[in-house]
This record gives structure tokens, sequence and C-alpha cells, in this order.
């Protein structure tokens, strides 16, 4: 009898704990699906409200926003790749060399991500204003030099986490085999450390494309894909600025198609969350 | 690798990375307006940073909505976490793939998109503050969310079970038992969270009320005025969160190493 009791007290107020995901649910419903959604149908509206393609085609007829999307790339490309070339070395000297407290030494490579990124630029200016004098003289460098100076951390950070995983016994098997110290790097470093560099990559890449505020910082006034969606914003234009956003999800699908195919599991998102671990 | 060519590359890296933020920190106690200039020791720039009532509501406006922010995030991450790693898979996996989306995505089209919906379609005016909070909780919960979900997984759940058996209600279960197992990882998500804010531009500038700044559009604005005190009032506060991140990175992963 008393059993019956408490089984009926724990039903009434018992609950499941799936139910505790609905809040988040509903958030996630409202106002990261639904913002796509919005995106999506004014990209695909005119001011009518009728469905149009004609803010595609007027974007891709246009030299000056084609342009845009190729500066963009390029930005992005030369950063990605000066961030891989400081960043490999880097990694692989804390996480290879039996550098003595190297997960301490990566603290220091990694801390500055916790600092406002607006005041680091604010920090590297000082200096370029320093040296250049004008700093509209090489906007390109300077850009190039403030994107690297923000991001690379995000990129050391993923490729010392693979390549404190990397297997020695692969090395040690390549070099009693015969190989050549190169290539063992080439042939076998390397490729195991793919996951990393896709990473490393994932992060950089887009926030280079996208960050226009570094371009405003070191007065460089050509434009980037992200400065297009804020001139848009500010000129309330929501069709045009919902193309760019969606052209540049388009691009985030195509760099998560790939990096899922090569990334390991969480190591990806995690970036800021597994430093504090 | 030799191993001087490789305490030589180290080294030029670390100085690349800190030369700036220290050589600032330096000319911050001096009354050079800028870098490269010899002055006196002085501490105007400081008095400036505490005493400027722009620039202490602009500090204290951020620390409260990163506060704020932090608070609902891990509250709603949390929570998103248990209840969808005891969902079934269809349910976890759309979960799962909509916390994505912001991780991934350009912060500017997060906030262009979160802005356009709220004054667009939901007619919500940015004084309000409720865009802006939206805004920052949607790039944060994902975090939370994440830095939890590994602790869940390690977790040892035959206690929960066992909590029921000798009696105990479900939810005093989860707050007894589940919840003191996920703690470090509820807390690294809110301290994500409290940075992921803190850093934040771009969701900001779109759906901040005009009156308000966060320290990152206020320096991106006050790099485009020409007013030499508050620039280099800025360098104070630059020194300032650097020595606080410096303090805190340490402190958390020596209490971290503890743990492990």
């Amino acid at each position: 009898m008393s059993r019956d009791f408490t089984e009926e007290k724990t039903l009434k107020y018992s609950f499941s704990r799936k139910q505790l995901a609905i809040p988040y649910c509903i958030f996630l419903i409202l106002f990261v699906i639904l913002p796509l959604l919005v995106v999506i149908f004014y990209a695909f509206t005119n001011d009518e409200g009728q469905v149009s393609f004609a803010n595609f085609i007027a974007f891709f007829q246009s030299s000056k926003t084609v342009g845009t999307l190729v500066y963009s790339i390029v930005i992005a490309v030369v950063t990605t790749l000066i961030c891989l070339l400081i960043a490999y070395p880097t990694a692989y000297i804390l996480a290879k060399t039996g550098m003595r407290s190297g997960s301490a030494l990566l603290l220091l490579f990694v801390l500055p991500m916790w600092i406002n990124f607006t005041l680091r630029i604010t920090a590297l200016k000082e200096i370029l204003t320093l040296i250049e004098g004008n700093l509209a003289f090489h906007p390109f460098f300077n850009t190039i030099l403030c994107m690297v100076y923000d991001f690379l951390p995000f990129m050391i950070m993923p490729l010392y986490n693979t390549l404190t995983k990397l297997d020695d016994s692969y090395v040690e098997a390549a070099q009693d085999l015969g190989a050549k110290k190169s290539h063992v790097f080439l042939k076998v470093v390397l490729p195991l450390s793919v996951p990393g560099i896709v990473s490393g990559v994932t992060m950089v890449f887009l926030p280079s494309m996208t960050n226009y505020v570094v371009l405003d910082m070191v007065y460089n006034s050509t434009y980037i894909m992200g400065s297009l969606i804020g001139s848009y914003f500010s000129a309330y234009d929501w069709h045009n600025g919902s193309v760019i956003s969606i052209i540049l999800l388009l691009i985030i699908c195509v760099i998560t198609f790939i990096s899922n195919r090569y990334a390991e599991g969480d190591d990806r998102q995690q970036g800021k969350v597994s430093v504090l671990k | 690798m030799n191993k001087v060519i490789r305490n030589i590359w180290i080294w030029l890296v670390l100085l690349f990375l800190y030369a700036p933020i220290l050589i600032l920190a330096f000319y911050s106690f001096t009354s050079a307006t800028m870098i490269g200039t010899v002055r006196e020791f002085s501490l105007a720039n400081y008095e400036t940073l505490f005493t400027t009532p722009e620039l202490v509501s602009m500090i204290l406006g951020t620390l409260l909505l990163a506060l704020g922010v932090a608070l609902l995030s891990t509250i709603l991450g949390t929570m998103g976490a248990i209840g969808s790693f005891y969902s079934g898979k269809k349910v976890r996996g759309a979960i799962e793939l909509s916390n994505q989306i912001p991780v991934v995505n350009a912060d500017v089209v997060t906030g262009f998109s979160v802005c356009i919906l709220m004054i667009a379609i939901f007619h919500i005016r940015k004084d309000t503050y409720i865009p802006l909070v939206i805004g920052q909780t949607a790039l944060c919960v994902p975090f939370v969310y994440l830095s939890v979900i590994p602790r869940l997984k390690k977790m040892d759940h035959q206690l929960y079970e066992a909590a029921l058996d000798l009696g105990c209600t479900p939810a005093k279960a989860l707050w007894k038992v589940t919840i003191p197992q996920i703690v470090p990882g509820i807390a690294s998500g809110f301290m994500t969270a409290v940075t992921l804010s803190l850093d934040d531009y771009f969701i900001a500038t779109y759906t901040k009320p005009a009156t308000f700044n966060t320290i990152s559009t206020y320096v991106v604005n006050a790099t485009r005025g020409s007013q030499t005190a508050i620039k280099t009032a800025l360098w104070a506060l630059s020194t300032i969160i650097f020595v606080v991140v410096v303090v805190f990175v340490v402190g958390a992963n020596k209490v971290g190493n503890k743990e492990n």
C-alpha cells in the first residue's frame, strides 16, 4: 500500500529528463533556424514580395561585387596560408620536440584569443603607425598582418591538439625502415596532421573573409564580403544583405562538407572551449 | 630541427603576439599621446578611464551584458545538453545540427539575420536590448552545449538511477546528483560565453541600441574619431584587460590541472 503511494507521488512530480531540452529547442527554432529562413526569404524576393532571382543575378553581373568576392577570397587564402606557415612549426615544436612544459607554453600562444580583438588590433595598429608613418600606403599588407595577428592562436590550437595525439611509433617505424628525415615528415607526419590543418583552416578562413572591422581599423577602404553586409545593413537593404549572407552560407557549407571528411569529431568546434578544460 | 633554431622560432612568434600589447601597456603609463615618443611616467590614462562617465558606463555595460548573456546561455545550454543527451537519436541529431549553425556561421551573418528577424518580422525595437541579448545568446549557447555534452558522456549514470531507487524525486536527483558531476563543463561553458560576448563586435553592432556601446563597438568608433585622451585611455583599458586575462586563464588552468 505504502509502496503504491510513493510511486504515485513520484509520478505526479515526475518529469522526464528529455523535457529539459524543450526551452533550448524553442530557442533554436526561433533564433537560429527562423533567422536563416528570413534571410532566405529576403534573398529570393524583391521589394514587392515576389519571388525573384534578380538580386543574385545582379550580384554576379556587377564587377564591383564580384571583385569584392574575389578580394575576400584572396585575403582569406593569404591569411590562412601565412597562419598555417607560422602555426605549424610552432605547434610541432611545442608538441613533438620534447620541449620542457610544452603544454604550459601552449597557453601563452592561445591566451591572446581571450583578449578583445579590437583592442589587440589597436595595439598592433599603433606599432604599424610608428613604423610606416601612414597606414594608408600599405593597405593589403597591413590587413593581412592584422588578420594573421588576430587569428594565429586559432590555428595553433587545433594543430597542437592533433600533433600531441599523433602516435610516435609511426615516425619511429618510418625511421627504422630507412626513410629520410624529409620523407618521414612529408609521408608520415604531414598526412597524419591533416585533421588539425583542416580544423585550423576552417577556423581562420571564414572569419578572414568577413571580419571587415580589421580593414576599417587599418584604413583599408576596399570591401570584403563582410563590409558588403555592413553597408547594405546601414542602407536598410535587407534583400541584398541577405544575398551576401546566402553566398557566405554556401561557402560555409562547402567548408563544413570538406572538413567533416577530414576533421576529428569534436576538435574543430571546441576551439576556445578546450582551453579551460 | 636544431634546438637553437627551435627556441628562436618560439620566441619570435611570442614576440609577434605579445610585443604590441606590451609596448602599448608600457606607453599607457606615460603621458605620451603616440607610442615612440619619450614622455614622463603618468597615471593620467587610468584616471581618464575611471573618471570619464562615458567610458565607465561603457565598461560596466559591457560587463553586465556579458554576465547576463552568459547566465542565460548557461541555463539554456545546460538544460538543452541534458535534455538532448537523454532524447532519442532523431531529436538529438536535430538539436546537434542546429547547434552547429551559430558555431560555423560567420558572426556578421548571425548578427544580420537576427537583426532582420527582430526588426522586420517581430518589430522589436533595439532600445529594449532584447535583440542584443538574444543575438549574443544565440552565439553563446552552442558553446555551452558543446562544453557540457562531454561531461555528460563521462559521468556515472548509475548514480542517478540509484538516487531514484532510494526515493529521490527526479528533480532532486538531477539537482543533487547530475548537476554536481557536470559542473566543470558548465563552468567552462559559462566562461566561454563571457569571453564570446566580450569579444563580439558584429552581433552587437547590428542589434544594440544606438546609445549603448560595448568595448568592441566603442573601440572601433574611437579609432575613427581623433580624441587623443580617449585613445590613450583605451591603452589603459587594454592593459587592464590583458592583466585580468593572464590572471584568469593561468588560474583556471591551475584549477583544471589539479582536477585531472
